[in-house]
């Protein structure tokens, strides 16, 4: 693997602790680099929802550093973190959380409201995503006249109009049959050889062992990281 | 790796590279947004993009179009509030637009004289010769009596007992009555110089309508004789006392009802830039030896002064109005605050597409101001149909001042602002992580 001049995003010796003591990530560091494909593994409770909130700035460590890009999140105001969110983040839910009467092609254009591209624009680039995740022929279906595979491309689809630095898909196969979830996964791996960086987590071992990079968590600590192997091999 | 290396570069300034990627916003969209313009070019990574007023709008009316049940009931309130208030403004201003034109049609520079009390509170009474005086006046146009016969009443046939006199006056009327108080017939004819001399009576149209007489040539028992009605007069906005009167001739008063020449009523038409004038002096005119037993008036006045004592009414009606338009309010404010409940998810999907505490902020406030407005238009059209209804069953002309339409709908804009802030600001405040926990 050829390693890139600066992570996409890297935690450094994060901890997370919510109000009533809970620690939900403990001194946790993680580096992801550029066109990686990453699976954050592990059981309920191990942190790793925690971790995605981190890696995606929708939450702030209680000790440690997040770095994006190398921009430190920490430092940055609520509306910069809005303002990378928009622009270099993609998010991918289990629930899809697609806008109920709203075409696919709008659904998709959402994902470039905040980016500050004119409508024409957006739909014009919302038709690109839609095509490239394989529903080029569903623009004008609302969420309920798509099925559950469906419904998930149409969410990475609009995760990735933005061309964003890194794709975060929190257990994006969880509410889909296998077979729809194959497809989903292929998508992602798809998306990944051409460049797009992805994190994937969930708690399915037969899933992250799909993927190139696993990164298994317990008890808000990593116990376990391909990279390591990779390092010391 | 399209990005630039380097940490924090946005601070670094002129060392951009102008890599920046284009993502097509017009490049005037972008200044001045909360970046610092001394630090150079801004970093398009942590400068949020401005919605423009047609996003901010499409994201509003989105929420509405998802529950278009909710949106029609809640908007319903408010258009009530509205509706009742550009009812009573319109229904007013008709009614005065109204009243302007019958004033317009009957005249304004319509005055009357007529004996007061003297000074031992006895009634007074106008000179025979007063009538005369007042129609020399300079700048009265014209002047005509008529003198109250108190001792002859009027029934249907002489069988009616005496008492049953149906509140009808016998009045004697002089023959230009009808030009100078711009009386009208609604069947029949004027008293001439002939028939003013013979037993022939004129009924007021309500007096017509008590007697039970519709047409002309009929016989009336007045003052202990048959009288002949000749004609019967319209109603009559500005002498209403006329209505329920029957006229009989001057000479013919005095020969067969024993009337003593004494007008009690002159009407007199001035120029009407003289009107205030005349009015002065009439008085004095009327009865040079004790104007002050003489009252002078102006029946426009009345009707006026009646159209004015409806405004205290239509104050009330307007407070009410308000009232209603506050509930609605309120039910603006509750449809609101369930609708951020419901749509935590929502909140927290636009959270990590990238809107800032601001964009959900102003995307719930222009919700509940679209609400609001959609509520205060229908509520000016509804008006506007209550107007016409009530105007058109009453023969009024339909007006509704646009000064009320366009308080109208900026009260709406008002209240959604203040109905949705508490809600926006929730939503707003809502952590991202939290919204999206949400199932």
């Amino acid at each position: 693997m050829s390693l890139p001049l600066e992570p996409v995003v890297e935690l450094r010796e994060v901890t997370k602790t919510y109000p009533g003591g809970v620690t939900a990530l403990d001194a946790v560091s993680l580096t992801v680099q550029a066109g990686e494909l990453v699976a954050i593994v592990g059981p309920s409770g191990s942190g790793k929802s925690t971790m995605l909130h981190l890696l995606g700035t929708l939450d702030r460590p209680s000790a440690g550093t997040v770095l994006v890009e190398g921009r430190d999140v920490s430092r940055m105001t609520d509306r910069r973190l809005s303002a990378l969110r928009a622009r270099r983040i993609g998010f991918v839910f289990q629930q899809f959380h697609l806008a109920a009467g709203v075409g696919a092609l709008d659904n998709v254009a959402d994902g470039l409201l905040y980016g500050g591209a004119p409508l024409g624009e957006r739909r014009r680039r919302a038709r690109g995503a839609l095509e490239r995740v394989g529903l080029g022929h569903r623009l004008g279906h609302r969420p309920h006249q798509l099925s559950g595979g469906e419904k998930q491309r149409v969410a990475i689809a609009r995760a990735v109009v933005g061309e964003p630095a890194m794709l975060l898909a929190d257990e994006p196969t969880g509410a889909l049959d296998s077979v729809s979830g194959a497809g989903v996964l292929d998508l992602l791996r798809e998306l990944a050889e051409t460049g797009t960086t992805v994190i994937l987590i969930t708690h399915d071992r037969d899933i992250a062992a799909l993927l190139p990079r696993q990164v298994q968590m317990r008890d808000g600590r990593i116990v376990h990281d391909d990279a390591w192997v990779e390092a010391v091999s | 790796m399209r990005r630039p290396r380097g940490r924090r570069h946005a601070m670094s300034g002129a060392a951009q590279d102008g890599n920046a990627p284009v993502t097509g916003v017009p490049a005037g969209d972008r200044t001045g947004i909360g970046g610092r313009p001394s630090a150079g070019a801004p970093d398009d990574r942590d400068t949020p993009a401005r919605l423009g007023p047609r996003d901010v709008l499409r994201v509003g009316a989105a929420g509405l179009r998802a529950r278009p049940m909710r949106v029609f009931l809640s908007a319903l309130g408010i258009a009530i509030g509205i509706a009742a208030m550009i009812g009573v403004v319109g229904i007013s201003t008709s009614s005065r637009a109204q009243l302007q034109a019958t004033l317009d049609r009957l005249g304004t520079n319509l005055l009357t004289v007529g004996p007061g009390r003297d000074m031992f509170g006895e009634d007074a009474q106008l000179p025979t010769a007063s009538v005369g005086m007042v129609a020399r006046m300079p700048d009265v146009e014209s002047a005509s009596a008529t003198g109250k016969l108190s001792d002859a009443k009027v029934y249907r046939n002489d069988h009616i007992p005496a008492g049953e006199s149906g509140g009808i006056s016998v009045l004697a009327a002089r023959l230009d009555l009808p030009r100078t108080v711009g009386l009208t017939m609604a069947t029949g004819t004027w008293l001439n110089a002939g028939t003013a001399r013979y037993p022939a009576v004129v009924l007021g149209a309500e007096s017509a309508q008590r007697l039970g007489i519709a047409t002309p040539n009929v016989q009336v028992w007045l003052g202990s004789q048959w009288f002949t009605v000749v004609g019967i007069l319209d109603a009559n906005e500005l002498v209403p006392e006329l209505d329920s009167a029957a006229l009989v001739g001057w000479d013919a008063a005095a020969s067969d009802l024993g009337f003593d020449g004494h007008p009690t009523t002159i009407y007199t038409r001035a120029d009407k830039a003289a009107v205030e004038r005349v009015r002065e002096l009439l008085a004095a005119t009327a009865s040079p030896e004790s104007p002050t037993e003489v009252e002078v008036s102006r029946p426009s006045d009345a009707l006026a002064a009646e159209s004015a004592s409806n405004k205290a009414f239509t104050g009330l009606l307007l407070g009410l109005g308000g009232v209603a338009l506050l509930v609605g309010g309120v039910g603006v404010a509750n449809t609101m605050v369930i609708s951020v409940l419901e749509r935590r998810a929502e909140i927290g999907l636009r959270r990590s597409l990238g809107a800032t505490r601001g964009q959900i902020r102003t995307q719930f406030l222009t919700e509940s101001q679209l609400l609001a407005a959609l509520g205060g238009i229908g509520g000016v059209a509804l008006g506007i149909v209550v107007t016409a209804v009530f105007a058109v069953t009453q023969g009024w002309p339909t007006v509704v001042p646009p000064w009320a339409m366009a308080g109208g709908i900026l009260a709406t804009l008002l209240i959604g602002g203040v109905a949705g802030l508490y809600p926006a600001i929730r939503a707003a405040r809502l952590a991202p992580t939290e919204a999206l926990a949400t199932p």
